[in-house]
């Protein structure tokens, strides 16, 4: 698998999703390049189980850095099929790579149709530029 | 993520500095302050084992001036100040008639190069306002001292760190760098009117320097070239915040407000009730007396270490073996020192006895933690 930041939708909380259409309705989730930087310093990270199920919006995890804790919100709605548990160990990866390495979980989609709703990478990118 | 407050209209005479060089600001205190620049891990530790340079020109300076300055201060301030003599500076509380502190502060007795005898008071920048007006009514009972917030007029300037000695060798005269702990001097940064104190707030050796405002570019400027080969890096709030935790120092609005007396945040020593009358002295006198006996204030406050990685930040409450909730985190973060979170916090008196097991409540998730000795890190 190899992800780019441009296929990719975004939520205003800074959270991606991969969900090509042959992807059998599964959506991969992480957070944006951005969100890392301005975490920095992170130190802990905590990830949904299997099987866990999600509405869009919904709190899947946390990454606390030095300065603070920031919760994760899932893009979509569905159930935890797969997750990246070893990036808790390896937070490093989510500074070198949050979009490939650094996938946090994988989710069946209940709901497809909330893709829809979420930024396309100009527009997302436009908005971290007014961010500061 | 954060989103930036509004209510932002100060800036210190560093701010365009900061933004060019790559601080992430935030709001602090009504000024836009750098939070961090190359990151607070980083930051930390080259002021731990280099030299970190801060700009805290948003603490308030206050400046008294007449021959009965010092009778007006010890009036205010629980330390003595009417045996301060020039060079000398204390660590203070203001409390109000209630014995609960308005501010932590520090008093500098200081000599102008024509003689003149004059008093500075650092005041928290989030308090400034607060004690501004609460000194108004004292002020007019000595209308014969000048006072003057000259805050805005200068800048303030912190050089913290192993290194911090060395680098301004090159930069002060030998009469400021050689001054012992708490110690302060009008001198010159390169003949640029500058007042040198041999203090911190880092738990590290360094100075704080006080310049004025069209001058606080040139002399950061200057520490940074005197420190590049030294690895000297600008810090900024965040760091501030993890080391002067790791030092053990209170910070208002977290271990301090006005509902906390000084015996309870363990700041008796900075209490002197002997002989004097001054602001809240008969309450401080009543609880200090009964602090031995049966006791008013039965909390107090220490250091936790917590296990795992996650930090037990303000507010988390605190179990002692029985479940029973005995206290709740004032401060807490990552301790980039030791690799380790830490907190401060406010406990039952009878559970906070070193090396007793506590348990934090993170967020719904309990963590062990363990009473230790503050402060946490002692430079060696």
């Amino acid at each position: 698998m190899s992800i780019q930041p441009e296929q990719l939708k975004y939520c205003d909380s800074h959270e991606w999703v991969y969900a090509p259409t042959d992807a059998g309705g599964v959506a991969t989730v992480g957070i944006s390049a951005f969100a890392v930087a301005e975490l920095n310093d992170l130190v802990f990270m905590a990830l949904p189980s299997v099987g866990q199920k999600l509405a869009a919006g919904q709190e899947f995890g946390e990454v606390e850095s030095v300065k603070a804790v920031s919760p994760m919100y899932s893009p979509v709605s569905g159930e935890v099929i797969e997750v990246n548990s070893g990036l808790v160990d390896r937070l490093e990866q989510l500074n070198a790579d949050p979009y490939d390495q650094g996938w946090m979980m994988k989710i069946k989609m209940s709901d497809p149709s909330e893709l829809a709703k979420l930024m396309d990478y100009q527009t997302y990118q436009k908005m971290i530029s007014q961010h500061g | 993520m954060n989103t930036p407050q509004s209510g932002t209209n100060l800036f210190t005479p560093l701010h365009a500095w900061h933004v060019q060089n790559g601080g992430k600001m935030a709001p602090f205190a009504g000024y836009d302050m750098p939070i961090q620049y190359s990151g607070i891990v980083a930051e930390h530790t080259a002021t731990r084992t280099a030299l970190g340079v801060f700009d805290i020109s948003h603490m308030g300076r206050l400046r008294f001036d007449g021959p009965r300055a010092d009778q007006l201060l010890d009036h205010l301030l629980t330390r003595r100040v009417l045996d301060m003599q020039p060079g000398q500076v204390r660590y203070s509380l203001i409390c109000n008639e209630e014995g609960g502190m308005l501010d932590d502060v520090l008093v500098s007795c200081l000599e102008s190069p024509s003689g003149k005898i004059y008093f500075l008071l650092v005041v928290n920048a989030s308090n400034k306002p607060k004690i501004v007006h609460w000194l108004q009514p004292h002020l007019a009972d000595f209308p014969d001292v000048e006072f003057h917030d000259v805050t805005e007029s200068t800048a303030m300037i912190a050089v913290q760190g192993p290194r911090a000695v060395g680098v301004c060798e090159r930069l002060l005269p030998p009469a400021a760098t050689k001054l012992g702990y708490y110690r302060a001097k009008v001198t010159d940064q390169m003949s640029k009117p500058c007042i040198v104190s041999r203090t911190g707030y880092t738990g590290e050796d360094g100075f704080e320097l006080i310049v004025r405002a069209e001058d606080a570019v040139r002399v950061w400027e200057n520490i940074f070239l005197a420190g590049r080969e030294h690895g000297v890096l600008p810090v900024g709030l965040g760091a501030r915040d993890t080391l002067r935790l790791e030092a053990g120092m209170p910070l208002y609005g977290h271990e301090l407000s006005e509902q906390i007396d000084p015996f309870t945040a363990g700041l008796a020593f900075a209490v002197n009730l002997k002989d004097r009358n001054f602001v809240g002295s008969q309450s401080l006198a009543s609880k200090s007396s009964s602090a031995s006996g049966a006791s008013v204030s039965k909390l107090k406050r220490v250091g936790l270490k917590v296990e795992g990685r996650r930090a037990a930040r303000e507010q988390s409450k605190v179990y002692n073996a029985d479940e029973k909730e005995i206290g709740s985190v004032t401060s807490g973060t990552f301790s980039p020192t030791f690799n380790q979170p830490i907190s401060m916090a406010y406990v039952d008196a009878d559970a906070a006895n070193i090396g007793n097991r506590l348990e934090v409540d993170i967020r719904g998730t309990r963590a062990p933690a363990t009473v230790v000795e503050l402060p946490f890190y002692k430079r060696s």
